[in-house]
């Protein structure tokens, strides 16, 4: 058994990005089914076009356009490619100098081995059926077939509404691992247990427990089990709805300091009203029923009040 | 400027981390094995810095989780770069020289198995027109590969000579993930993986963490018998796109430009790909009569944000153990040796130089 537990997390966010009037010029063309270039101070024809002269650093305001066809300068094969690249099959990624071009340019080549690929070979742009003002309105450079010279199919350019703005959809997947500490908290809540660590130096107890103590860097190694009763050090009432809420509003969300322990833990106080909770109120974990346990924190379905009168304010005001 | 030395450093390099990708658990130990090298407790250091991304922990802050590994009572002085160890070195490098202190703990961490890390690290790229296509870290080395080879200024043969001699000098290196010569025509046998490049060609993908633990003057003669004082440092980016010259490197070259190389008898280079060991030296300018990346290098294994770093390291016992006078270390980040960091370690410290004072 590996010492930690694991799960699969996929982190996503789509980037709103805007583009400037460099770049946005440059996607305008690709949206419209041109390929613009800029020309730098030292007489290069750049695709994509550079924000700024690389010599003189001024904003770069010369543009032209170029052919969509060009040549491979050098190139890669891709035989295991990764998600959300142009194929989800072996191919080539290119640098291509369009004509008309005097730097190269990357994208993929549509081929299905390397053998037919080269550097020095004529290759074009294959567009998008749905063009969008985006790099992707490239779908792919394809072999230039013998004899061809001009690209197919090209909307009249004409800058009329211009791209301002694109999506990038950004979405990594993790196998995210639990620290050995925290595997141990984990597996304890699986049994119907809280177990937190105790720092050798300082003594204080962590909740979850962690690889080492905060306070002082020492690892922590001594097992302790919590009570399930505690306080509630400081709260709130949550009276904003937010995307992936799962209880209507007004709830409560507090920090509990168990008994025994010196971190306090965010859950929720529930089974009073919202008003009604204060700091120094007495409450214990409610679980949910056994055979729904895994190993998670939302065993613990909230805390309810004991009922208990309230601690004194002496007894955590060290934890607030 | 003040006289500073590189008087600590410990590193961890796996293939697998059974641990959270905070890596606070793998820190703990590191500094230890830096508070047992100088003698030291956490309050002798003046100042901390570390190198990681979240992009490769896969959550956010996890920088801070990290400083857990410290302990932070009474307050410590302490900053984060999204860079390779090499930079957090580089600042903490300043940080003494304003004079604010005197001591520095430089570390990195970072596990790449958490996700896929060559798909990752496009997110480092123009996020316009280069991350929408995906372009992976292989990828992106086998266009710079294919450039050299067809400029005639490498082939297959120099590159499985960089990697038969790398996994060679590997066998001496228990941190090393891959090691083992055997020899140039067996390399060349083996199937190309991302043609032009083999598998053999490209560093293995690792997990891991490294620390460094600087001093000036006389704090540093204290803790080391022979400090490896850092004489020249300098760092230099190019453009982000790959539409610059990939045959060579022009932030490498300016990098060497600005550092006094003459006497360099090892270089410990940064060179994830094995082509790129070649654009390095030759940038650099180095004889062959230098020792090139006695560890092995990160052919050998190359912990994501500590491989740099760890370059400086391996250079650093070298001059402790009276193996070398004076060497060259480099870190390098970003696709196809975008970034680039050198700095000259050496036996006397000699008068400082570097391109960023």
């Amino acid at each position: 058994m590996s010492r930690t537990l694991s799960a699969p997390v996929t982190v996503a966010f789509d980037y709103t990005r805007s583009t400037g009037p460099v770049l946005g010029r440059f996607l305008t063309g690709l949206r419209d089914g041109v390929v613009v270039a800029g020309r730098t101070s030292d007489g290069q024809v750049v695709v994509p076009p550079p924000e700024y002269d690389p010599v003189t650093h001024q904003a770069l305001e010369d543009f032209v356009e170029v052919s969509p066809v060009g040549t491979v300068t050098s190139w890669t094969w891709v035989p295991e490619p990764v998600k959300h690249q142009p194929f989800d099959r072996p191919f080539a990624y290119v640098l291509v100098t369009f004509d008309g071009a005097t730097k190269p340019f990357l994208h993929a080549l549509d081929v299905s081995s390397p053998d037919e690929v080269s550097t020095g070979m004529r290759v074009r742009v294959r567009w998008a059926e749905e063009r969008v003002g985006a790099i992707t309105d490239i779908a792919c450079l394809e072999p230039l077939p013998a004899g061809e010279e001009a690209a197919p199919v090209v909307a009249p350019s004409g800058a009329v509404d211009p791209v301002t703005g694109i999506v990038v959809p950004v979405s990594l997947d993790y196998t995210y691992a639990a620290s050995p500490e925290e595997s141990a908290f984990y597996r304890g809540l699986e049994q119907g247990r809280i177990v937190g660590q105790r720092c050798p130096t300082c003594n204080k107890v962590y909740i979850p427990p962690r690889a080492a103590c905060p306070s002082d860097g020492t690892p922590t190694a001594e097992e302790v089990e919590l009570s399930h009763t505690g306080t509630v050090t400081t709260f709130c009432i949550v009276n904003v709805p937010f995307l992936g809420q799962r209880i209507t509003p007004p709830y409560v969300s507090a920090y509990i300091l168990l008994d025994g322990a010196d971190i306090a833990v965010l859950h929720l106080i529930l089974d009073c009203p919202a008003d009604e909770v204060r700091m120094g109120m007495r409450v214990k974990a409610v679980w949910k029923p056994e055979d729904e346990w895994g190993t998670t924190i939302e065993n613990i379905s909230h805390f309810a009040p004991t009922g208990e009168p309230d601690a004194d304010f002496e007894t955590y005001k060290q934890h607030l | 400027m003040r006289d500073v030395a590189v008087v600590g450093f410990a590193q961890r390099q796996m293939r697998d981390f059974d641990g959270s990708p905070t890596c606070v658990e793998l820190l703990v130990p590191l500094f230890k094995e830096c508070y047992e090298q100088t003698g030291w407790t956490r309050k002798d250091v003046g100042f901390w810095c570390s190198g990681s991304s979240d992009y490769l922990a896969g959550r956010s802050f996890s920088f801070v989780q990290a400083v857990d590994a410290i302990g932070v009572i009474p307050p410590v002085n302490e900053s984060h770069v999204e860079m390779d160890l090499a930079w957090a070195m580089y600042e903490a490098w300043i940080k003494i020289q304003t004079g604010e202190v005197d001591t520095a703990l430089v570390y990195a961490f970072g596990k790449s198995s958490a996700g896929v890390l060559r798909r990752t690290l496009s997110l480092q790229l123009e996020p316009y027109t280069m991350t929408p296509l995906w372009p992976d870290t292989v990828s992106l080395a086998g266009l710079q590969a294919r450039a050299g080879m067809d400029a005639g200024l490498w082939d297959e043969r120099a590159m499985a000579e960089v990697v038969n001699r790398s996994l060679t000098d590997a066998e001496k290196n228990d941190w090393a993930l891959r090691k083992g010569g055997s020899s140039v025509e067996e390399l060349l046998a083996r199937p190309m993986y991302a043609d032009p490049l083999r598998k053999h060609d490209c560093a293995p993908v690792t997990d891991g963490a490294a620390a460094i633990v600087l001093a000036a003057g006389d704090r540093a003669r204290e803790v080391c018998d022979r400090p490896a004082w850092l004489t020249g440092l300098s760092t230099y980016v190019d453009e982000m796109t790959m539409s610059r010259d990939l045959t060579g490197s022009a932030s490498a070259r300016r990098c060497a430009e600005a550092l006094d190389l003459g006497g360099v008898d090892t270089a410990e280079l940064h060179a994830p790909f094995s082509h790129q060991e070649l654009v390095l030296r030759r940038e650099a300018g180095l004889a062959d009569d230098v020792t090139i990346n006695p560890s092995g290098g990160a052919l050998a294994s190359n912990p994501m944000f500590s491989a740099g770093g760890i370059r400086v390291g391996e250079a650093a016992r070298r001059i402790w153990a009276g193996e070398s006078d004076k060497a060259l270390a480099h870190a390098t980040s970003g696709p196809a040796l975008q970034q680039n960091f050198m700095c000259t370690l050496e036996v006397s410290t000699g008068s400082t130089t570097g391109g960023n004072r």
